[in-house]
């Protein structure tokens, strides 16, 4: 809705006394209102449009590949060697680097996550909370190169003195600082999730007898489900796309990944490395870039649409 | 009004035992004063109403009874809430407010049931004073139900969420919440302004009904409600309680004149 002009809105009738709009006025209005409205259907559109061609551009070089790779293989083949003489290409190694320290980060970060929010929510005076919070969005703003480092120089030896085989590169100390660095974005949701459920919710289940903690977990969290799960998806997405710190900290082997104390690539990791390099455009290699991100596109496609489908499901109406 | 008015209003009908005595109980919500100096009686099985126009300090009058200002920071009591035969005093900080509100149901203005199924709502009162066996619980909640006038609607989908109820059938079921551990005390406040008249109805007469099983019962209403469904009225203005009386007394023929401008309509 268009805000009206106080300088050029009609004054009061000098005769009646009463405000008169003129044609004039209403015109401008109405033309003010088509402005805005065609101005923020373009900024709807563009982002569509954007996240259109990054599809096209995705799918497009994905049907190039796949002319040359069969699906079946791309699905089962458990080497990834693009750019060997006799290249294989089985995806499945980059997917379970991602999925692993994915799994990691959540284990961290969710239940630590979840209590953070109990404790923001439920337990800490303003004072305290105003402390926390800007605290947690400076953690989010440390720039994901520095955790990468953090993960290789100074978290990987110091675990190795009590994990005695882990290795230099390796998905297990990666996948703890992804749960860090996801921390603040699943404490942000999920706090503001909790906070919005009414305080009478909360104050039947004191009337009741309960205490603050059977409160937040038996009342608060089923009341705040949907912004909960949504906290936790958008933690999952972070860790899924999340590039630097497996990069530099995994190592950049794409193998099976199914011990954590051993390196391996991710999905993101391999991108980088691939896009760093000199390849042909349009050598198969190249185009590799294009089916691993269309596969990274469609696993946070699945995890959105399960997550979209659980706030159906649970969707509380107060 | 002065203590020694209160006894002489309560002397005439006193055959019941006291239940609980607030003396001098005064209140503040940080550096606001809501309630001044309030004292009056509360009678055993019966049913007590606050009435009194909008801000007077009804709702602060109730929640002192289970402590529930004791959830925000900055608040006050000043005087006692005795409890009898007990002899202790509700509002003491020495008191821990959860022992408190472990004796106590509460009935809120808007029906405000848990995101959860209905039978775990009324069993969360159980749940939290430790009854856990299943067939102890389920009877309970049978009997709850049915106390409410809830039971014959829900029997079929206990399972099902409380949010798929009606309006009125919410609040019967946040009744049943308050009545399922057997309460004490059942605090209700305007548990009827949410709701049609129908509604409305239904939970007036299951006050009227509950009153000879609960020792103390006490109700913020609006006048007419008050006048149907109550034993003792408690008429309050600019948190001070102007007067204590039976429930006849104050509307045929009130002491103050406060009383009886409010009850003639004439403010409020
Ligand atoms: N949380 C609060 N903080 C400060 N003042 C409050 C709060 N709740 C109520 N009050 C004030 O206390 C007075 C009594 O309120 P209340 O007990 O809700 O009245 P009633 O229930 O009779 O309508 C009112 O003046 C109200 O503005
Ligand atoms: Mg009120």
């Amino acid at each position: 809705m268009a805000t009206i002009d106080l300088a050029s809105a009609p004054t009061q009738g000098a005769a009646g006394g009463q405000l008169v709009a003129s044609a004039a006025f209403l015109r401008r209005r109405a033309i003010t209102g088509a402005v805005v409205r065609v101005f923020l259907f373009l900024a709807a559109a563009l982002s569509v449009f954007i996240t259109a061609a990054i599809v096209y551009i995705l799918v497009y070089d994905s049907i190039l590949f796949f002319q040359k790779v069969s699906i079946v293989d791309f699905l089962t083949d458990t080497e990834w060697t693009p750019v060997f003489e006799k290249p294989r290409f089985g995806i499945i190694t980059l997917v379970s680097g991602t999925l692993m320290t994915t799994l990691i980060g959540l284990v961290v970060a969710m239940p630590a996550g979840t209590i953070l929010s109990i404790y923001l929510s439920e337990f800490a005076g303003h004072r305290t909370r105003e402390i926390i919070k800007p605290i947690l969005e400076l953690l989010a703003g440390v720039p994901t190169v520095a955790f990468g480092y953090f993960a290789l120089f100074f978290l990987t030896p110091l675990f190795q003195i009590f994990i005695p085989n882990l290795s230099g590169f390796n998905l297990l100390v990666p996948g703890i600082v992804i749960g860090i660095m996801i921390l603040p974005y699943i404490v942000s949701v999920a706090e503001d999730a909790m906070r919005a459920v009414p305080d009478p919710l909360r104050e039947g289940a004191f009337a009741l007898g309960f205490t603050r903690f059977q409160t937040a977990i038996r009342v608060v969290i089923p009341g705040a489900f949907s912004g909960v799960t949504a906290a936790y998806l958008l933690g999952m997405s972070r860790a899924v796309g999340e590039t630097m710190v497996v990069a530099i900290a995994a190592g950049q082997q794409a193998t099976l990944a199914y011990n954590p104390l051993e390196g391996a690539a991710t999905i993101t990791a391999y991108i980088v490395q691939i896009s760093l390099g000199d390849l042909p455009h349009n050598s198969l290699a190249y185009l590799t870039i294009f089916a691993a991100g269309l596969t990274l596109f469609l696993m946070t496609l699945v995890f959105n649409l399960i997550a979209f489908w659980l706030r159906k499901k649970y969707r509380e109406v107060y | 009004m002065d203590a020694l008015t209160i006894e002489k209003a309560v002397a005439a009908p006193v055959d019941e035992p006291l239940r609980a005595s607030v003396i001098d109980l005064s209140f503040h919500y940080g550096e606001k004063q809501a309630l001044f100096d309030v004292n009056f009686p509360i009678h055993d099985r019966k049913v007590t109403a606050l009435i009194g126009p909008s801000g007077c300090g009804k709702s602060t009058l109730l929640r002192a009874f289970n402590r529930m200002h004791d959830l925000y920071p900055g608040n006050r009591y000043q005087g006692e809430v005795i409890l009898y035969p007990e002899q202790i005093n509700i509002v003491s900080p020495a008191v821990d407010p959860m022992l408190v509100r472990l004796k106590i149901g509460m009935v809120f203005q808007k029906p405000n049931p848990f995101p959860k199924s209905i039978y775990e709502n009324v069993a969360a009162g159980l749940w939290v004073r430790g009854i856990r066996k299943k067939s102890l619980v389920d009877d309970r909640v049978e009997f709850a139900l049915t106390q409410a006038a809830l039971w014959d609607e829900v029997k079929d989908r206990m399972r099902s969420s409380a949010y798929g109820l009606s309006g009125g059938q919410q609040q019967r079921l946040c009744i049943a919440r308050a009545l399922a551990p057997a309460p004490e005390m059942l605090l209700l406040d305007e548990p009827t302004s949410a709701l049609d008249p129908i509604a409305t109805a239904r939970i007036e007469e299951l006050i009227m009904e509950l009153a000879p099983t609960v020792k103390i019962m006490i109700v913020t209403h609006n006048m007419q409600q008050a006048a149907r469904i109550s034993n003792y009225t408690a008429f309050m203005h600019l948190g001070r309680m102007v007067e204590f009386d039976v429930t006849t007394n104050i509307f045929t023929s009130p002491k103050e004149r406060k009383t009886q401008d409010y009850i003639t309509g004439r403010f409020g």
